[in-house]
């Protein structure tokens, strides 16, 4: 193939589309980004939805099954994407079921109160953000498009969380300890969701040279703190950060040391929730299997006798 | 503009929407098939949007003050007026989808018929509900066909979950003194009138889904008096655990 081509096509900020020459590691790059992104997506519906059933108005358990119904709709799209560069839905969730796939660290922490949802749409929805704007511009076109569908909705879902949050910071003192502590619990965990820092990150500079990468993770963690430590502050909620000040030389935030270890334990397979949320995944799969045979079935029964008819 | 009966019957229209929606959230992550996890979520929040319109108009006519948050978390099992068909609990997929084709043939003339209600705000809720409960309808007859007319395995599931929920349908087809009352003034549907389409629609489906019509005489009933079956406790009790926890805050 015509690498030159291609990278010209990468440099000038055009699109490579499926039917496009490109690297193989390229695509099989994409392929993975893309199908971990839809993982993290189902895999996300979980904690979440565990606490549809007990939202505490019947307005927050719409606006919660809306936003879980979202996000299976971005599970869709993305496996969606990563099928039109050749990859097969089944083979990804067998990857993801079989542990050789992973999801986002973030949704292996479990949702103990009802703040922790408002916490998550308020941080983890907006730190999502903060790494897929950029993806609206990255060189995959199935991809960017997919992006800028998920965007629209994840920013939807983080004004939702953060009002939510507004609400519990200004109740009862029952409803701000929660908060606060919902705070407390999500906010390093979504400091981490921005991956390790630059001089860690082995895979970093190629996915920028193929414009699947914009911004470090670094330059994309400062902007995530530059804009939520102002949110707290107006909920009069702490960030846990004892080190965390303003740099006025700077305008940046300056934060404390970010636990690693804590991010590769749970990516190991070591967090609080990792086995039940596979568990629960894998369980849902088989339990359906005998629906999806059947309509397997019934689709060719179907098509038998269309061509009897 | 008080007035009980409308009241009354609002609640019941609310509760079998609101019930019938927290079933299906028990679906959350939970489904065959992504398509479906959308599909059953799309479900519940049309139902939800329903019972919230109902609720609240029922608080309205009754004029005690209570929204639609009262009426959902502070009520106790016996002031629900579902019917016992939406509150069974899901059992697996065949089984949702009998209980949707059941509930879903019924909610269809339902709202066709109260879209001409003389209760100008229920009609208004009516032409809503009409739309989204055929979708319902038809997304729960796809399934049955598809189940009933699959494997030989979803035949046996789908027809098994069709037996346990049968029964309970003939509740929705009762009349009672407020019934009877309101279809006078032209402002409830006569659900004995329903019963005809409901019939013939679940009929057909059954056909082509090669299921038998299951041919049992008991007709659980008493939904509509509060009258519950046992998992009702713990569905309100999980609803509604957090609402009470926190006596008088938002959300
Ligand atoms: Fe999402
Ligand atoms: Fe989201």
């Amino acid at each position: 193939m015509d690498e030159r081509r291609f990278q010209q096509i990468v440099d000038g900020d055009g699109r490579i589309e499926p039917r496009d020459e490109m690297p193989d590691g390229y695509r099989k790059t994409l392929i993975r980004q893309i199908a971990q992104h839809a993982h993290s997506e189902i895999i996300g519906m979980q904690p979440e939805g565990n606490w549809i059933t007990r939202a505490p108005s019947l307005r927050r358990k719409a606006i919660l099954v809306a936003k879980v119904q979202d996000e299976a709709g971005h599970g869709l799209y993305l496996y969606g994407a990563a099928e039109t560069l050749g990859a097969d839905r089944d083979e990804l969730l067998d990857m993801l079921h079989s542990g050789r796939q992973k999801y986002s660290t973030i949704f292996n922490y479990p949702t103990v109160s009802w703040a922790d949802v408002a916490a998550i749409g308020w941080l983890v929805d907006g730190a999502a953000i903060m790494n897929q704007v950029p993806l609206t511009r990255c060189s995959s076109g199935p991809y960017a498009r997919a992006m800028i569908r998920v965007c629209k909705e994840e920013s939807f879902h983080q004004r939702q969380g953060f009002e939510a949050m507004t609400v519990l910071a200004n109740g009862s003192p029952a409803q701000r300890r929660m908060a606060q502590d919902a705070l407390d619990r999500w906010w390093w965990p979504s400091l981490r969701m921005f991956g390790p820092s630059d001089d860690n990150s082995p895979n970093s500079a190629q996915s920028m040279a193929w414009g699947i990468k914009r911004f470090s993770n670094d330059e994309l963690r400062q902007r995530f703190v530059d804009a939520t430590v102002p949110q707290a502050e107006h909920l009069g909620l702490t960030v846990p950060d004892p080190d965390l000040r303003l740099d006025a030389a700077t305008g940046h935030h300056v934060f404390g040391e970010i636990d690693w270890t804590e991010f590769f334990e749970v990516m190991k397979g070591n967090g609080p929730c990792n086995r039940q949320r596979l568990e629960r995944r894998v369980t849902a799969h088989e339990e359906g299997a005998w629906v999806r045979e059947a309509a397997a079935a019934y689709a060719s029964k179907q098509a038998a006798r269309e061509v009897a008819a | 503009m008080v007035d009980p009966d409308v009241s009354q019957y609002c609640l019941r229209l609310g509760d079998d929407a609101l019930v019938l929606a927290q079933r299906l959230c028990e679906w959350a992550a939970r489904s065959p098939q992504l398509e479906e996890d959308v599909a059953l979520m799309n479900l519940a929040l049309d139902l939800l949007g329903q019972s919230r319109s109902l609720l609240t108009l029922a608080g309205a006519r009754e004029g005690a003050g209570r929204d639609e948050d009262d009426l959902a978390f502070l009520r106790d099992e016996p002031d629900f007026v579902n019917a016992q068909l939406v509150e069974l609990e899901n059992g697996d997929f065949g089984r949702t989808m009998a209980k949707q084709l059941l509930v879903s043939a019924y909610a269809l003339p339902l709202w066709q018929a109260l879209c001409g209600s003389t209760d100008a705000d229920l009609a208004a809720i009516a032409g809503k509900a009409v739309k989204e409960v055929a979708y319902h309808l038809d997304h729960a007859r796809s399934w049955v066909v598809r189940l009933g007319d699959g494997t030989e395995e979803s035949h046996l599931r789908m027809q098994k979950g069709l037996d346990e929920v049968w029964p309970y349908a003939f509740e929705l087809f009762e009349s009672d003194p407020l019934l009877d009352r309101l279809v006078a003034r032209g402002v409830a549907a006569d659900p004995a009138a329903l019963q005809p389409f409901w019939r013939s629609c679940v009929e057909e489906v059954l056909a082509e889904a090669t299921l038998s019509v299951p041919s049992t005489d008991w007709r659980p009933s008493g939904g509509r008096r509060g009258t519950h079956t046992e998992s009702f406790g713990y569905l309100l009790a999980e609803m509604q655990h957090l609402h009470r926890s926190h006596p008088g805050v938002s959300w």
